[in-house]
């Protein structure tokens, strides 16, 4: 994970749902770089095609309410997506983007100031959030200590390889 | 402390808990549907390779029961060689039924356990006094792995249900009716406790439909406190031993609701989010392509029956078709011994495999463009059932089975 984030917003409104972030009917599909193709296909088919690798989403309440399918937050991390600010998230999504190292940052009122198209950066540690091209300024809800330890990992699979490795979490057999 | 605090500081060896505390929690079963092969590659991503204890990992093929690609026959055989290769014995096959209705007839889903399944309607299990909540892969493999997940201990919310629910209307139209009123982000992060008179009357089938639907209200967990209704269930189903816990009276709830039921009309959510509630009547001109029973909200034995009574001896209209998918084996099969299934066959019902069926929209009983469907599911969302231009309205079974005899949205009200 880097420090800071910055990249073009693409701007989203409130409960956006897995089954948008990524339809039910691609869910049989596993392999990463396909997942990845079908980013936000159930909320505009074209997202992907869109969409670079460091841009950044900001929504606003609920983000990625809905199903637990992890393609949800797999999909987003497959399209390089630098940040994700909402409002607010649903909470099964932001464990699930949490555990794969993709920074999902909670700020209310966030929605109200970026238009599609600004530029946004965001300080990952410090919260802070700056919209780049009207100057103004906002300050997410800090990571618990837990979470950022998670993120500073790169996700939890690193995390558990390494306690692995170390015997910190015995096998058995 | 609340019952769900007692449960997650005695499932974390603590003496209490706080709101907004982590906690690092043993889990009592862990469940993983098909949907979810990211599980068993997270599980060796980090490096693991044997699971913590596989009597307590159940695996469920429901999403996709039975297969209808090749890629999703290849997720089930993975699935198979990984159970075979860890020793895990519970493998729920493609006749097993729903996740959360197989965890209930097996007897698993008891008070004071924590369930974690890979479905975000886990809640239902509050239904039994349980706390119980969805994750995603990568912490189902934690737990694979370690035996353990960590949960932020939630604020609590309490709604009271008072008053008499009136004939033809149920628990899914209380809780539609709820999730109307307070918004589809009211409860994020947060866990929900049904109490009051009402409660006490609703069978096992309708509190798991309320506990269920919580999801969409963004809620982490549901409670009901356990009582004679729970532990009549359980005598004849549980397979554990189970402690109950019950809150102490000066808990203070993050907020205290009541809902009088007693003038309560049939609800509707309209497409297409869960929250978009009205009342039934306002919709009765809505002409209906296919009606669809089933699901882990309204897929069992009760609201079978309820539908059965309804079509007795009718046929449906011509230009609906009923789709129904029993929420489990066991549904199944009571409601075959009971004669449910002929009557709904009779009527021009089709009958699916026990499971997921088109709640997904992954199969079996997909919409069209332009289609509209009312369906005792859960979820309304653009494409939830198949076409992104399908129109999905959720109301209860029998609503469901009305609307199937009339060829549109139709009140039961009058045929209870
Ligand atoms: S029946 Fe529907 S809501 Fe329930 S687990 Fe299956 S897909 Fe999810």
């Amino acid at each position: 994970m880097e420090a800071i984030a910055k990249g073009k917003v693409f701007l989203l409104g409130k409960n956006i749902d897995t089954d948008q972030i990524y339809p039910g009917i691609y869910v049989e599909i596993t392999d990463v770089d396909e997942v990845k193709k079908h980013a936000l296909a159930g909320y505009d088919p074209e997202f992907v095609n869109k969409f670079k690798p460091g841009n950044i989403i900001v929504a606003g309440t609920n983000f990625g309410c809905g199903s637990s399918r992890e393609h949800a937050a797999i999909t987003l991390k497959g399209i390089g997506v630098g940040a994700i600010i909402a409002e607010s998230f649903g909470r099964i999504f932001y464990r699930n983007a949490i555990n794969l190292g993709v920074p999902v940052i909670t700020c209310k009122g966030i929605s109200k100031l970026f238009k599609e198209g600004d530029i946004a950066s965001v300080n990952i540690e410090t919260g802070e959030i700056k919209n780049q091209t009207t100057g103004v300024i906002a300050k997410a809800v800090p990571f618990s200590p837990y979470i950022m330890n998670i993120l500073k990992n790169d996700g939890i699979k690193p995390m558990i390889k390494r306690q692995l490795a170390e015997g910190l979490i015995q096998q058995k057999g | 402390m609340h019952a769900i605090e007692k449960i997650l500081a005695a499932k974390a060896g603590v003496p209490q808990v706080t709101t907004g505390e982590i906690v690092n929690c043993t889990v009592d079963v862990a469940g993983i549907n098909d949907v979810y092969l990211q599980t068993v590659r997270s599980f060796y991503e980090m490096g693991a390779k044997k699971v913590f204890d596989p009597d307590k990992l159940v695996f469920f093929f429901d999403h996709y029961a039975p297969c209808a690609t090749t890629l999703q026959a290849n997720n089930h055989r993975a699935f198979r060689e990984f159970c075979q290769e860890q020793g895990i014995k519970n493998l729920m096959e493609v006749n097993e039924g729903v996740c959360h209705q197989v965890l209930a007839d097996k007897g698993w889903s008891c008070p004071g356990e924590i369930i974690v399944v890979t479905d975000s309607h886990t809640p239902t299990h509050g239904a039994f006094g349980a706390f119980s909540t969805g994750v995603g892969a990568t912490d189902l493999a934690t737990i694979m792995i370690t035996g353990k997940l960590w949960f932020m201990v939630p604020e609590i919310i309490r709604i009271n249900l008072t008053g008499k629910l009136p004939k033809g209307v149920y628990a899914k139209d209380v809780i539609l009716h709820i999730i109307g009123d307070l918004g589809a982000d009211y409860a994020v992060y947060k866990a929900v406790e049904f109490a009051g008179p009402v409660i006490k009357e609703l069978s096992v089938s309708q509190r798991m439909c309320l506990c269920n639907m919580t999801t969409e209200m963004g809620a982490k967990a549901c409670y009901i406190q356990p009582d004679e209704i729970t532990k009549t269930f359980l005598k004849e189903h549980a397979v554990k031993h189970y402690d109950v816990y019950h809150t102490d009276a000066n808990f203070k709830y993050a907020a205290d609701l009541t809902y009088d039921v007693s003038g309560l009309e049939p609800q509707v959510a309209i497409p297409s989010s869960v929250d978009n509630v009205g009342v039934l009547k306002d919709y009765e001109n809505v002409k209906i392509d296919q009606a669809y029973l089933g699901s882990c909200t309204g897929g069992r034995t009760e609201d079978i029956a309820i539908a059965a009574q309804i079509l007795q001896s009718k046929h449906i209209h011509k230009a609906v078709r009923l789709i129904v998918a029993p929420a489990s084996k066991a549904v199944l099969e009571e409601s075959m011994a009971k004669g449910y299934i002929k009557t709904l066959l009779d009527a021009g019902a089709t009958l699916i495999s026990t499971g997921c069926g088109a709640c997904c929209g992954i199969h079996q009983g997909m919409l069209g463009d332009n289609e509209t469907c009312i369906s005792s599911t859960n979820r309304n969302f653009p494409g939830r059932m198949g076409s992104t231009k399908g129109k999905i309205y959720l109301a209860s079974p029998a609503t469901v089975a009305m609307s199937a005899l009339t060829g549109r949205i139709t009140s039961p009200v009058t045929e209870i």
